[in-house]
């Protein structure tokens, strides 16, 4: 327990540090961030989200803005998604992608305006995307690229209570925006987009804005979500939601050796739409069949699984968990990971490696949990 | 770290165990700091079957809290006497009641010697100041 000794002084912090501080947040370093891994507990902050709403502060998170008469084109050819589907305000979830079809990073894009883009990209990530994505708009003309995560504050409100309380704060009708969909608007005095928009597998708003305006927006909202039963939510919960909600996270599921269609994204990738960075090794991947796939895992018996775990089937490996824990919504001990897509069967029952012990999973299908509508 | 309490009744190891003795036996669990360190631990292994000699600083169980897996460290060398059966189905009580409900081993010393090695509370407490 002496690993967390190593707070760097070169750790980045988002403008509500000292807010976390002063909850009692548990610090961590994530993706060069220092960032609340949890305050109150992880499972309480988890059951929160899941039964009434939490509030995330993820200004690590990074923003491009890409603009001009040739940004649409430039993201048809960067991404595998049809950003040409987009309406105004609207959003799509996709990935960047190297030549063979392997993930650099996934992200969502936004079409804000016309010839008006933003994407948004994981936090470790920042720095190796905007380097890709600027020596990729070199091939295109009348494309603008800039990073404005320094720039940009973003925090989650996420659950079942998220609408409610957020308008309470804001005259622009909540009701009104559907999922994946953003608008403009103020909400607090703040100027913000409104993003219906998450990770955790609840109805919920993501809400950007800038750094100089995110502590007010942050202290109004745990305000005025008090009396729903609002908590403060960190990275540990985040983490066991997104898990349950099967969503991916990158260098887990997804990295430079995984591609999205062995990810179970398949729908994210339209070969329909002309060409796209690695639209040629992912249809030969296609035509020739997956190796592996991404499934999802519950524990027989006791144990809790965790990334790099080994699965066997009859004593051989066939694959490796790349993220494991408890599910505090199913009461379940679950895990995700990549298996020989002979055996990525729903109800073969599987053994995980834990430390020596082989405890028995059976193979389960993804999402874990799927919220009521 | 104000809230966290240390009894001065018990003995502490490096690695956040504490022991009470009890005659020739050791009571064995992890300490205030260590079940708050962890957050809401959600699994342990133990030595169920009992009888097992266990090593001072050798590992004996694992611990899981949502986030992650520690290793249990024994304090002391000796025979597993007795096990904590009810941390199979509520390991809940190791953040509850890490000096009580939430212990873990009693172990029949076999160099109660060891103890001398181990801090007091005092120590442990300017050992966590300096972490």
């Amino acid at each position: 327990m002496t690993a967390h000794e190593t707070a760097a002084i070169s750790l980045k912090r988002t403008p509500l540090y000292e807010q976390h501080r002063a909850l009692g947040a548990r610090l961590v370093e994530f993706g060069g961030w220092e960032m609340p891994v949890q305050y109150s507990g992880i499972l309480e902050e988890h059951q929160a989200v899941r039964t009434r709403a939490g509030l995330f502060d993820v200004s690590h998170m990074g923003e491009f803005k890409v603009e001009g008469q040739g940004a649409l084109p430039f993201l048809q050819y960067l991404v595998p998604n049809d950003v040409s589907r987009l309406s105004a305000g609207q959003a799509l979830y996709t990935q960047l992608l190297l030549p063979d079809g392997n993930t650099i990073d996934d992200l969502l894009v936004y079409r804000l305006a016309d010839m008006h883009y933003m994407l948004v990209v994981n936090a470790a990530n920042i720095d190796k995307d905007f380097a890709w994505v600027e020596e990729q708009a070199k091939n295109f003309k009348d494309v603008q690229v800039a990073n404005q995560s320094d720039a940009t504050a973003l925090l989650a409100l996420q659950g079942p209570a998220a609408q409610a309380i957020l308008q309470t704060l804001t005259d622009v009708d909540l009701a009104s925006i559907r999922y994946y969909h953003s608008v403009p608007g103020v909400v607090d005095g703040v100027n913000c987009i409104i993003s219906r928009t998450g990770y955790t597998g609840e109805d919920g708003f993501e809400l950007y804005c800038a750094p100089v305006d995110v502590v007010a927006l942050w202290t109004d909202l745990l305000a005025a979500g008090k009396p729903q039963g609002l908590l403060p939510a960190g990275l540990g919960a985040r983490d066991t939601l997104r898990l349950e909600a099967g969503y991916c996270l990158y260098d887990h599921e997804l990295n430079e050796q995984s591609n999205p269609l062995e990810a179970g994204l398949g729908w994210t990738v339209k070969f329909d739409k002309g060409n796209f960075i690695g639209r040629d090794a992912l249809l030969k991947i296609k035509e020739q069949g997956l190796e592996r796939k991404l499934i999802g895992v519950e524990l027989l018996d006791r144990g809790v699984c965790r990334v790099g775990h080994v699965i066997y089937a009859n004593e051989h490996a066939i694959g490796s968990i790349t993220s494991g824990g408890p599910s505090p919504t199913l009461h379940k001990n679950i895990g995700m990971g990549y298996v020989v897509i002979a055996h990525a069967n729903v109800g073969e029952i599987v053994d995980i490696d834990i430390r020596g012990k082989h405890v028995a999973a059976q193979i389960v299908a993804l999402p874990f949990y799927k919220r009521k509508k | 770290m104000a809230s966290l309490n240390h009894p001065a009744n018990l003995k502490y190891s490096k690695t956040d165990e504490w022991v009470r003795v009890e005659g020739d036996q050791a009571v064995i669990g992890i300490t205030d700091y260590a079940q708050d360190q962890l957050g809401d631990i959600v699994y342990v292994e133990l030595p169920w079957e009992g009888g097992q000699s266990v090593s001072r600083d050798a590992k004996f169980g694992d611990i899981e809290s949502v986030k992650a897996t520690s290793e249990l460290v024994s304090p002391v060398s000796g025979e597993v006497v007795k096990v904590n059966e009810k941390l199979k189905d509520q390991p809940e009580l190791i953040n509850d009641d890490p000096y009580g409900e939430g212990w873990m081993l009693v172990i029949k010393m076999s160099n109660p010697a060891e103890l001398d090695s181990l801090m007091s509370a005092d120590e442990y407490e300017a050992y966590l100041q300096g972490r």
